[in-house]
């Protein structure tokens, strides 16, 4: 461990240090990094052999929900993978929204009828909300099935209709790995398909893509110039104080492999906190890549 | 283009699309991803185990009591009093803050508590200027406030999402170009927040939350453990806030009270056109009540001046049915799933 860190504090003295101001958001990676599908541009590369990190089991999770409340978490997100594959999943969820509210974040797979039905009474006995993320690429099988995987623009948009029909409204999750996404048009062009399968009041929420994973492979890696340098300065000016706007200042991600400081950086051993929580209550080095997107494109994974 | 593809490439571009699926489903067998790189999954695991801390039990106590530690905001408290009334989320509805002040006035509440957000939405921001100041309420500055104070180029209400941004924006500008200098500089004098005693208990107040000015608290996303911790590092009795627009209260278990007071510039999205604020009254022995209490005010008129002012007809509908028809992309399921749009 000493070895580790030594070798670390070279590559991180030029960086800049993110506080954790509070433990707002706390992150499961529920199913670890196995997936149904094997996304073309998937940051953590996820499939249905990457067991890089493997599913928690609801006594794992239900150790990190205690340690949650005592630090004061005001919400509960969970991924993978596919969550829904984790067959625990809905035991979990009942055990989180007894904390506080639940964010899951599903390729909508697995979400056939009566899976939503039980969702939605999850969702009913419990006083905070369980909100559904549903992940789609493209307006039409042409644009999503080359990312997401043949046939699966129908079996997404059929989840997402079970879960709008029992009641849950999900949310649709679109990356901009087709650069049409970010524009005004094709938001428009989400929302009209979504309206036209009978989801009547669209949710939709745009993400920029990660260049990690399998979306390295897919459009080139980071360049040497896309990191934080401590003379880069935050929205409010220079220090540990300026990273606010950054969600690992008020986050933290669970996996089975222990606490990560936020769910980007899972496949890097470097982003690893700690064993629990209270483990990972210090600041950590702003030195990957991908902090330089968060950063600039001001990424939140939330809702 | 329509250059026809003999079958047998077909059938080849098939099998090679198929291989390449295969073998992105079946390439990490034993196999982790390290950043960019397949490494063994043991190799992984081990450096992964190699990084972060793993602290024994007393000094993860220390660990949590440090992070928790109430902070002294050095805030003067005011008071004692044994009524006071609390709203917020003006939007420019001097049609709803001066039926406030009546009814606060004829309730007995000592003192008027505004929590910021004097401007947007509704027409003529001046007119809710004098009121404010003839009705001698106490005010803590919103994100309106901060922003148009401080000539920033938006209402940092903090949407994430384009549509709830853009009509944020019309209601910002609107407001931006309608406001004298003499007013954004008054609103520019009030504190982020307030400390008031109702009887004995210590009430916090500020706009979005404790932590930051344009935080969304709704009660379905708002968890009580973090509410708790919240009044434990504020060292209060109660925790007055605004901003999200919707109205509610939580007595924790802790016995202490966290409330959004909600806003009277427009309705709670419940399909009633009247608004809502909120009195605290000290009841002794029972403790702190604490009353969420419907305004009625005139808002055919304030209907009749945002149309005449050209404001978007989605504000007009929303006044005039309770729906809300704009920024209902921040709403958690089940605030959304109550809405009519």
């Amino acid at each position: 461990m000493v070895a580790a860190e030594g070798q670390r504090q070279e590559l991180t003295a030029a960086s800049p240090r993110v506080a954790l101001r509070s433990l707002d958001t706390l992150w499961f990676q529920v199913a670890g990094t196995l997936c149904n599908l094997a996304c073309s541009h998937c940051f953590i590369s996820c499939s249905p052999t990457n067991r890089t990190h493997e599913h928690m089991s609801l006594e794992q999770v239900r150790t990190y929900l205690e340690e949650g409340v005592r630090l004061g978490v005001k919400e509960y997100y969970f991924t993978g993978g596919e969550p829904f594959l984790n067959p625990q999943m809905e035991e979990i969820l009942e055990a989180a929204l007894a904390c506080g509210p639940a964010t899951v974040l599903s390729n909508g797979l697995l979400l056939d009828v009566e899976r939503c039905r039980r969702l939605k009474a999850l969702s009913e006995a419990s006083d905070y909300s369980l909100d559904l993320r549903i992940s789609l690429d493209g307006y039409d099988a042409e644009s999503n099935d080359p990312i997401r995987g043949e046939g699966t623009f129908e079996r997404i948009l059929k989840g997402a209709v079970n879960a709008e029909e029992a009641g849950l409204t999900p949310v649709m999750t679109v990356t901009e790995v087709l650069q049409e996404n970010a524009t005004q048009q094709g938001r428009q062009r989400f929302l009209a398909l979504l309206e036209a399968r009978g989801i009547a009041r669209p949710r939709l929420k745009i993400l920029p893509v990660f260049q990690l994973g399998a979306e390295a492979e897919r459009s080139g890696a980071y360049a040497e110039w896309q990191r934080l340098a401590s003379t880069d300065e935050g929205e409010d000016g220079p220090g540990a104080e300026s990273w606010e706007h950054l969600q690992c200042s008020s986050c933290r991600m669970v996996t089975d492999q222990g606490v990560w400081v936020c769910p980007i950086l899972i496949n890097e051993p470097t982003g690893r906190m700690g064993e629990r929580l209270t483990d990972t209550l210090d600041s950590f080095p702003l030195d990957h890549p991908a902090c330089w997107t968060c950063h600039v494109h001001g990424v939140s994974c939330k809702t | 283009m329509s250059q026809r593809i003999p079958e047998d490439e077909v059938d080849k571009e098939q099998r090679a699309r198929r291989d390449v699926a295969v073998d992105k489903l079946t390439a990490h067998r034993g196999m982790a991803t390290w950043g960019e790189r397949l490494v063994p999954l043991g190799e992984f695991r081990q450096a992964a185990q190699g990084y972060g801390r793993q602290l024994d039990a007393a000094a993860r106590q220390q660990q949590e009591a440090n992070f928790l530690e109430p902070q002294a905001d050095g805030v003067r408290v005011e008071g004692p009093f044994s009524k006071i009334a609390v709203f917020g989320g003006v939007y420019n509805n001097s049609y709803a803050l001066e039926a406030l002040l009546e009814d606060a006035r004829r309730r007995g509440a000592e003192a008027v508590y505004c929590l910021g957000d004097f401007g947007g939405f509704g027409p003529h921001p001046e007119k809710v200027w004098p009121l404010l100041r003839q009705g001698e309420v106490r005010c803590i500055q919103g994100n309106y406030e901060a922003s148009l104070s401080s000539g920033r180029e938006d209402c940092n209400c903090g949407y994430a999402d384009p549509r709830d941004n853009h009509f944020a924006k019309i209601s910002y500008d609107y407001t931006a170009t309608r406001c004298s200098p003499e007013y954004k500089r008054w609103m520019g004098t009030h504190p982020l927040r307030r400390r008031v005693r109702v009887g004995d208990h210590e009430l916090l107040l500020v706009h979005g939350s404790p932590r930051q000015i344009n935080e969304f608290l709704f009660a379905s996303a708002a968890s009580t453990p973090y509410l708790e911790v919240l009044l434990n590092e504020e060292r209060c009795d109660g925790m007055l806030c605004t901003h999200s627009g919707l109205h509610w209260h939580r007595r924790l278990p802790s016995g202490r009270h966290a409330v959004n007071v909600g806003v009277i510039g427009r309705p709670a999205n419940d399909g009633a056109t009247h608004v809502w604020y909120s009195l605290l009254t000290d009841g002794g022995a029972a403790g702190l009540s604490v009353e969420l209490a419907p305004l009625v005010y005139d808002h055919q008129s304030l209907a009749q001046d945002m149309r005449d002012e050209d404001l978007p007809q989605e504000f007009v509908e929303t006044i005039l049915t309770g729906w809300w028809t704009t920024c209902l992309e921040i709403l958690p399921a089940k605030e959304r799933a109550r809405s009519k749009f």
